[in-house]
């Protein structure tokens, strides 16, 4: 299961550094939500991968196992939330850009004030 | 009052709240609740200050929750200064936005509220993913602002500051993970436990994490190379929200420095972390923006290189560290952040003065009041420059007599010296342009409000405020430096007995 997260999260931070590197808006915030997931799982996976232990719910976790570490998930959570936020920001910046200046493109190529 | 270190936090944001609820109160309402709420952020930080003045560190574990498990707010004497230095910024920043600035868009005044929560939470936090979350409550209020107003290329600067600063966030996300998965904590006391019995075989890990860490700090610090998004965007901003981004630099300063005083001394692995790399950084970011400075060809980007500057030579007192040095440093800080706040009002009022040439370093018609204009900017030029008699002179010299002997003091003495003299050769240049050289056409007649004028007057009180108060405020900010290096006091409250709750050792 390790081998399959690790390769996972690279192969979304390759994904998402490439299209981070576009020239044009919107494949730029794919590319930041892209390494947003990649950064998320991350995190996930530091509270350790395991298949058996329980949620840490009191009073049912069974004598003897160990719990899965909630800190992460609520970590996870927490970041999820604003990278949502903050996509929904970025696209909605992007589509005030096109309409403002006509074009999608991040650099303007024109006026170099 | 227990939870005095929380309310710096709350009141904005209460105040963001009540903004958004009613705001269709009009502009007035708004304008009445934000300024109450700056007023009495600059009362709690006052507050703040005399009660961390004693050197007690006040720490609010939020839910009763005992350290290293709950949240913690922590004020100690260094949070309390930079709480003071973020409301006296925030509150010209906000009359001068009254003058006008805040009507150019929806929802100002809101996310100036958020912006302030942010920056204090940041301040204030006891563990790093909290440092993460109030960055983020900064970050999302600071993008709203820089987009506020018009025009494709406030856009633009608005996008490239948003892209580059989410990337950066994500940075910390995955440097935070990886704490978490190597210490098992983000508390920053509790780290400091953690890295001195973390084995330094097994440390490899949390050094890259650390390393990621400072680089996201430097990267907000806008030290060279992360930094050169700095004076576009800045340069583009309307000038109270360029006032107020003055501090957001000065965080990443704070984070860097409370990491690195915190947590670094614990173990010997950390050592090659911070020190070869910050000094050279820290120099070049004054060399670059130096260039900058000269460069510039609009008054908002001189202004933002100046600011620029200025954080490199914090940031080369954070890597010379000591107390001296470190003194010195928080005595430069509040010093810079409030001149640049005020320069980049100033700039806002000449540019709305001069109409449509706007703060071109151009020859054009000079407005009517243009003589004030000159004299603030003189004065701002002597102060920002460190020329005497002003408190920019003063932290230089701070700054400089504690500058160690040998090849990397001298290096300091150079750049800080040329630097300054470089800066005071182009804002005496822009100067002379600007408000000497005559055009011939009369220039048309503006209106000038009286509020963002009144802004200006009360930046510019902080110049000689500091020059007079160079005694106590250098005495206070010995005490600030001898608590932070010391170490002890905030980790003590932070973490009151470091063995009281054994955890699993993390395989």
């Amino acid at each position: 299961m390790e081998l399959v997260m690790a390769t996972g999260i690279g192969a979304l931070v390759a994904a998402g550094v490439w299209l981070l590197l576009r020239e044009r808006t919107f494949p730029v915030v794919l590319g930041l939500a892209l390494l947003s997931y990649a950064a998320n799982l991350f995190i996930f996976a530091g509270g350790r991968l395991s298949a058996t232990s329980p949620p840490l719910v009191l009073g049912e976790v069974a004598a003897g196992a160990t719990p899965a570490d909630p800190l992460p998930q609520a970590l996870v959570l927490t970041a999820i939330v604003i990278s949502f936020g903050t996509t929904a920001y970025l696209v909605a910046l992007s589509l005030r850009l096109v309409g403002e200046s006509g074009t999608d493109e991040v650099d303007d190529r024109g006026d170099q004030a | 009052m227990m939870h005095l270190p929380l309310l710096p936090v709350l009141v904005p944001l209460a105040a963001a709240i009540l903004q958004l609820a009613l705001h269709r109160a009009g502009i007035a309402g708004q304008r009445t609740i934000g300024l109450g709420s700056a007023g009495l952020s600059v009362l709690l930080a006052l507050a703040l200050l005399w009660t961390t003045g004693d050197g007690a560190v006040r720490v609010v574990a939020l839910g009763n929750w005992p350290a290293p498990f709950g949240i913690l707010v922590v004020a100690d004497r260094l949070a309390a200064t930079m709480v003071a230095v973020t409301a006296a910024v925030a509150l010209p920043a906000l009359l001068a936005a009254t003058g006008g600035a805040d009507r150019l868009g929806r929802h100002f005044h809101p996310f100036f509220q958020l912006q302030l929560a942010g920056v204090n939470g940041a301040f204030l936090t006891g563990d790093l993913f909290n440092l993460f979350v109030f960055f983020e409550v900064m970050l999302i209020a600071s993008y709203t602002l820089l987009a506020h107003g018009a025009g494709p290329e406030r856009a633009r600067a608005a996008l490239h500051y948003v892209v580059l600063n989410l990337a950066g966030s994500l940075v910390f996300l995955i440097a935070l993970g990886l704490l978490y998965g190597t210490l098992g904590t983000l508390s920053i006391a509790d780290l400091a436990g953690r890295v001195a019995a973390l084995p330094a075989e097994h440390a490899a890990p949390a050094r890259a994490a650390f390393a990621l860490l400072l680089a996201v700090f430097a990267f907000k610090a806008a030290l060279v190379p992360l930094g050169l998004w700095l004076p576009h965007a800045y340069g583009a901003a309307t000038a109270p929200v360029a006032a107020i981004f003055s501090v957001l630099t000065k965080v990443g300063i704070y984070a860097i420095l409370r990491l690195s005083t915190a947590v670094f001394p614990a173990a010997d692995w950390t050592a090659g972390l911070l020190a070869p790399w910050l000094m050279p950084v820290a120099l070049g970011t004054v060399v670059v923006a130096t260039l900058g400075v000269l460069a510039a060809r609009r008054l908002g980007a001189m202004v933002a290189n100046l600011l620029l500057l200025s954080t490199g030579m914090l940031a080369a007192a954070v890597a010379e560290g000591g107390p001296r040095m470190l003194a010195a440093m928080l005595y430069y800080l509040p010093h810079t952040t409030l001149v640049s706040a005020a320069l980049f009002l100033l700039v806002g009022r000449i540019a709305d003065a001069r109409g449509e040439v706007g703060d071109r370093i151009v020859h054009a018609p000079r407005p009517e009041r243009w003589r004030w204009h000159a004299a603030a900017w003189l004065a701002l030029a002597i102060a920002v420059t460190g020329l005497p008699p002003l408190s920019g002179f003063l932290g230089k010299v701070m700054l400089l007599s504690a500058a160690p002997a040998g090849p990397t003091g001298a290096a300091m003495w150079v750049t800080f010296i040329l630097s300054g003299f470089a800066g005071a050769l182009a804002m005496a240049r822009a100067g002379s342009v600007v408000f000497w050289e005559r055009a011939d056409q009369p220039a048309a007649a503006q209106t000038s409000a009286v509020l963002p004028g009144a802004a200006l007057g009360v930046a510019l009180c902080c110049v000689p405020l500091l020059v007079v108060g160079a005694a106590p405020l250098s005495t206070h900010a010995r005490a600030v430096a001898e608590q932070v290096l010391a170490r002890q006091p905030y980790l003590a409250a932070a973490l009151p007995g470091p063995e009281a709750a054994p955890r699993e050792r993390r395989p």
